[in-house]
C-alpha cells in the first residue's frame, strides 16, 4: 500500500486556464479522492442585473462567458420576449442560430486545441487555434466584435447580413470543412491520441444522468441531451441537425462528440444562408416588461445553459439567475477523475470544457421568517415547498410522485 | 599531447566553448523546425542565448525546505558530466579522448544528469517536484536499457568498445549499417525519453506537474540544467552520428559538414517526433519501452552476434 499524499492542482497552474482548485489525493500516481474548490471567480453578475434595466442587463448576460456570450444572451433574450410576448421575425430567428453555431465551431475548435495542449499535443492546438481565427474574423465581420458579439436584443437582432458577407461565410466554410475532416480523422483514427484519450474519465449513462451531466459530455455518455433538439429555439425547429452521441463514454468519446459536432454546425451554417428568409431583423420592444417569471434554455457549445427572470412591471428585473453549462457538469467532474491517473486529471477537467468564471455565484440562505441563516437539506427543502404551495396556492403536491430519471 | 593543446581541447575547441555554442544552435534549429511544423514563425537565431542570459541574471530563489548546497551543487555537476561526455565523442574525425571502453564510459556519464535531475526534484521538497522526479527515476529504468542495447549492439558487430574504432569499421564497411537500422529507430525513441521531450516528457510534464522536476529552480541554477539539456542533445547526436552515420572523410571541410549535416538531421528527426505526438502516460511510457523497444534491441544484439561470427 503506498503513501498517500495530497496534491493542489490549482488554485494557480499551468492546466487551469482560470483560478479553481482541485486537492488531489493520491497512491502513487492514482487518485483516490478529489475535492473540487470553486468560488475565485465570483464577479456579482445576478445582483448586479437586478440593479440595472434591461438593456443595460443585456451587456452583463453577454459578459457572463467569453466564449458562449451568444448563448447567454439568446437565453436571456428569449426569457425577455416571453414575458414581453413579443415574437422575433424570421429572418431575426435565422441570424440568432447562424451566429449561435459559428460559436459552436470556434468554441468546439479552441476546446480541441485547449484538450491538446493538456496532454502535451501543441502542434494540434497551434492547429486548431489557426483554425478558429477564420470563425473569428466572421463573427467580427457580421458582428462587430470577436467574442462578445452583441447581436441580440430583446426582439430581434442589430445587424443584418448583407450578400457580400453571406459570400465570405460560405468561403470561410469551405475551407473550414476540409480542416474540420482532418480533425475528425485525426480524432477516430490516431492511435496514440485515441491510446491516450480511451479508458480515461469513464461516465457511464446512468451516471451521466444521475449527476445531470449536459451537453458533450452527456452526450458522449450516449444520453441524447441536446437543448436544440429537445426544446427548439430560434429556428431550430425548422433547421435540420442530427444529435450527435456516441456510447464510449470517456474523454475519447467527448472529443468524438465535439469534432463531429463541427461538421454539423457547418451543415447547418450552410442551411441558414440558403433559407435565410426576407424582412425585418427586429421586432418592437417595450421598455417595461408585465409582472411574471419564465425559465428558458438553450443549448451553449459547452451543454444546456438556463436563465430564470423574473420580472416586476418595471424597466428593472426582480431576479435573474444564470446556471451556466459548467455549473451541472461540476458533479460529474470529481466522479470522472477518481480512480484515474494523475497524469490524466488536467484533460479530464479539460473534458467537460470548464468555464470557471462563468460558474461562480454565491448564495446566503436566509430564512425568510426570522433572517437568520438558515440551510436545508433536500427532504426539508421539498417540504418548505410542499407547504409554501399548500398554503399559498391552496393545492397538494406531495402526491406527485418524485422522477425516477430525468426526461427519458 | 602538450599541456597547452590539451587547455585548447578541453575549453575551447571541441570541448567547453564549443559545446555550448553548438548546444545553443541545436536549441534554436529545435525550436525553430517545431515552431515551422506547426504553421508558426519561429524564435530568432540568438533566442538560445538570450534565454540564457536573461536567465543568468534572475534573481535565485531557494526553497526554505531545501538543501542549500545540493540545489547549488546539483546543475554544476551535471553540466560537468556532460561536458566531459563530450570529450569522449568525435567531433570532426576522432575524439580528444579515445580509449578502448570509451563507449561505456560516456553512456554511463549521461546518466548523471537523470540521476541530478531526480536528486534536484527531491531536495526541493516541493510536491510538484517530487513526483516530477520519481518519474524521472521510472523513466530511467525504462528507456536506458533498450538505449544501451542499442548502443552497444553496433559496437558488437564492429567488435571494439571505442567510439572512434566503431566510426572507423563502418566507414570501412559503410554497408553494414543497413543491419543496424532497427538499433536507430531505437535509439532515436530512447533518446526523446533520455532528453525528456514530448512524448516522453512525463518528468517536466507542465500542464500537470507545472514544470516537474526544475518546477523550484530559478535564475543562474536553472540557466545551468536548461544547458545542460542542450548539452545532451549534442552529444547524444553526435554519438548517434559516429555510431550510425558510416562517413568520414580525409578532408577536413568535408568532414565538418558531413558532422554538422548528420547532427542537423538527428535533431530534426527528434523535432519531428516531438512535434506530431502528445504525450504519453508514465505506464503507457514503461510498457512501450520495455514490449517493444527492448525486445528490438534484444534481436538487434542476436543479429549482430551472429553476423559476427559470419563476417569475422
Amino acid at each position: 500500500m503506498a503513501e498517500k499524499i495530497t496534491i493542489p492542482i490549482g488554485p494557480q497552474h499551468p492546466s487551469l486556464k482560470e483560478p479553481a482548485c482541485f486537492t488531489i489525493t493520491m497512491e502513487g500516481e492514482k487518485v483516490v479522492n478529489a475535492v473540487v474548490g470553486l468560488g475565485y471567480n465570483h464577479r456579482g453578475l445576478e445582483k448586479a442585473c437586478e440593479s440595472r434595466t434591461y438593456i443595460q442587463d443585456l451587456y452583463i448576460i453577454e459578459r457572463v462567458c467569453g466564449i458562449c456570450s451568444h448563448a447567454h444572451s439568446t437565453a436571456f433574450c428569449q426569457s425577455l420576449e416571453y414575458l414581453a410576448g413579443v415574437e422575433i421575425p424570421q429572418r431575426a430567428a435565422f441570424i440568432r442560430t447562424l451566429v449561435a453555431e459559428l460559436e459552436r465551431l470556434h468554441s468546439h475548435l479552441l476546446w480541441l486545441g485547449v484538450g491538446a495542449h493538456e496532454i502535451g499535443f501543441d502542434t494540434l492546438f497551434m492547429y486548431t487555434w489557426r483554425d478558429r481565427e477564420k470563425v473569428l474574423d466572421l463573427l467580427a465581420t457580421l458582428c462587430g466584435n470577436r467574442v462578445n458579439y452583441g447581436i441580440n436584443t430583446p426582439g430581434g437582432c442589430r445587424r443584418d447580413l448583407n450578400d457580400e458577407e453571406i459570400a465570405m461565410i460560405r468561403k470561410a466554410m469551405n475551407e473550414l470543412e476540409e480542416q474540420v475532416k482532418y480533425y475528425t480523422e485525426l480524432a477516430l483514427n490516431d492511435t496514440i491520441l485515441a491510446a491516450r484519450l480511451s479508458g480515461i474519465g469513464k461516465l457511464s449513462h446512468d451516471d451521466a444522468l444521475r449527476l445531470g451531466a449536459v451537453g458533450p459530455v452527456s452526450r458522449a455518455s450516449g444520453v441524447p441531451d441536446d437543448v436544440r433538439a429537445i426544446d427548439p429555439y430560434a429556428a431550430y425547429g425548422i433547421v435540420p441537425f442530427k444529435v450527435i452521441t456516441d456510447d464510449h463514454c470517456d474523454v475519447f468519446g467527448r472529443a468524438v462528440v465535439r469534432v463531429l459536432e463541427m461538421q454539423e454546425s457547418i451543415k447547418m451554417i450552410r442551411f441558414c444562408l440558403d433559407n435565410l428568409p426576407s424582412g425585418e431583423i427586429a421586432a418592437k420592444f417595450p421598455r417595461r416588461i408585465p409582472a411574471g417569471e419564465v425559465f428558458t434554455r438553450v443549448e451553449a457549445p459547452r451543454g444546456e445553459d438556463t436563465h430564470y427572470v423574473r420580472s416586476n412591471g418595471t424597466d428593472k428585473p426582480d431576479r435573474v439567475r444564470v446556471r451556466a453549462a459548467t455549473e451541472a457538469n461540476w458533479h460529474a467532474v470529481r466522479h470522472m477523475i477518481e480512480g484515474d491517473m494523475l497524469a490524466d486529471v488536467p484533460i479530464i477537467i479539460a473534458a467537460i470544457d470548464p468555464c470557471y468564471s462563468c460558474t461562480d455565484r454565491s448564495f446566503v440562505v436566509k430564512d425568510p421568517l426570522t433572517g437568520k441563516d438558515k440551510q436545508m437539506d433536500w427532504g426539508a427543502l421539498r417540504q418548505y415547498g410542499i407547504d409554501w404551495y399548500r398554503k399559498e396556492r391552496g393545492v397538494d403536491p406531495s402526491r406527485i410522485p418524485l422522477p425516477g430519471k430525468r426526461f427519458y | 599531447m602538450d599541456i597547452n593543446s590539451t587547455l585548447i581541447a578541453v575549453f575551447l575547441f571541441p570541448g567547453l566553448l564549443f559545446l555550448c555554442a553548438y548546444a545553443t544552435t541545436l536549441e534554436f534549429v529545435d525550436r525553430h523546425v517545431y515552431a515551422r511544423l506547426q504553421n508558426r514563425q519561429g524564435p530568432p537565431w540568438y533566442q538560445p542565448i538570450a534565454d540564457f542570459l536573461k536567465l543568468m541574471g534572475k534573481e535565485v530563489i531557494i526553497p526554505a525546505g531545501a538543501d542549500k548546497t545540493m540545489y547549488k551543487l546539483l546543475p554544476l555537476v551535471s553540466f560537468a558530466a556532460v561536458a566531459t561526455a563530450f570529450l569522449c565523442v568525435p567531433v570532426f574525425g576522432p575524439a580528444v579522448k579515445a580509449f578502448n571502453g570509451d563507449l561505456i564510459v560516456v553512456l554511463y556519464l549521461l546518466t548523471i544528469p537523470t540521476a541530478c535531475f531526480y536528486l534536484a526534484g527531491w531536495y526541493s521538497t516541493s510536491i510538484y517536484a517530487t513526483i516530477g522526479s520519481v518519474r524521472a527515476l521510472t523513466q530511467l529504468f525504462s528507456y536506458e536499457v533498450p538505449l544501451f542495447m542499442a548502443l552497444l549492439a553496433p559496437a558488437m558487430l564492429a567488435g571494439s568498445w571505442s567510439i572512434t574504432e566503431i566510426s572507423a569499421y563502418y566507414t570501412a564497411n559503410p554497408l553494414y549499417v543497413l543491419f543496424n537500422l532497427p538499433a536507430l529507430v531505437v535509439a532515436l525513441l530512447a533518446v526523446q525519453g533520455k532528453l525528456e521531450r514530448v512524448p516522453f516528457d512525463l518528468p517536466e510534464a507542465e500542464t500537470e506537474l507545472a514544470g516537474g522536476t526544475f518546477v523550484e529552480y530559478s535564475g543562474r541554477y536553472y540557466a545551468m540544467f536548461r544547458m545542460t539539456v542542450d548539452c545532451e542533445l549534442v552529444v547524444l547526436s553526435a554519438l548517434i552520428a559516429a555510431i550510425f552515420v558510416p562517413l568520414s572523410f580525409d578532408i577536413w571541410w568535408m568532414e565538418v559538414l558531413c558532422f554538422f549535416i548528420s547532427t542537423l538531421l538527428i535533431v530534426f528527426v527528434l523535432t519531428f517526433i516531438r512535434a506530431t505526438m502528445p504525450r504519453v502516460r508514465i505506464d503507457q511510457m514503461v510498457r512501450f519501452c520495455w514490449i517493444y523497444l527492448t525486445p528490438l534491441a534484444m534481436a538487434q544484439i542476436i543479429l549482430n552476434l551472429f553476423l559476427r561470427g559470419v563476417v569475422g
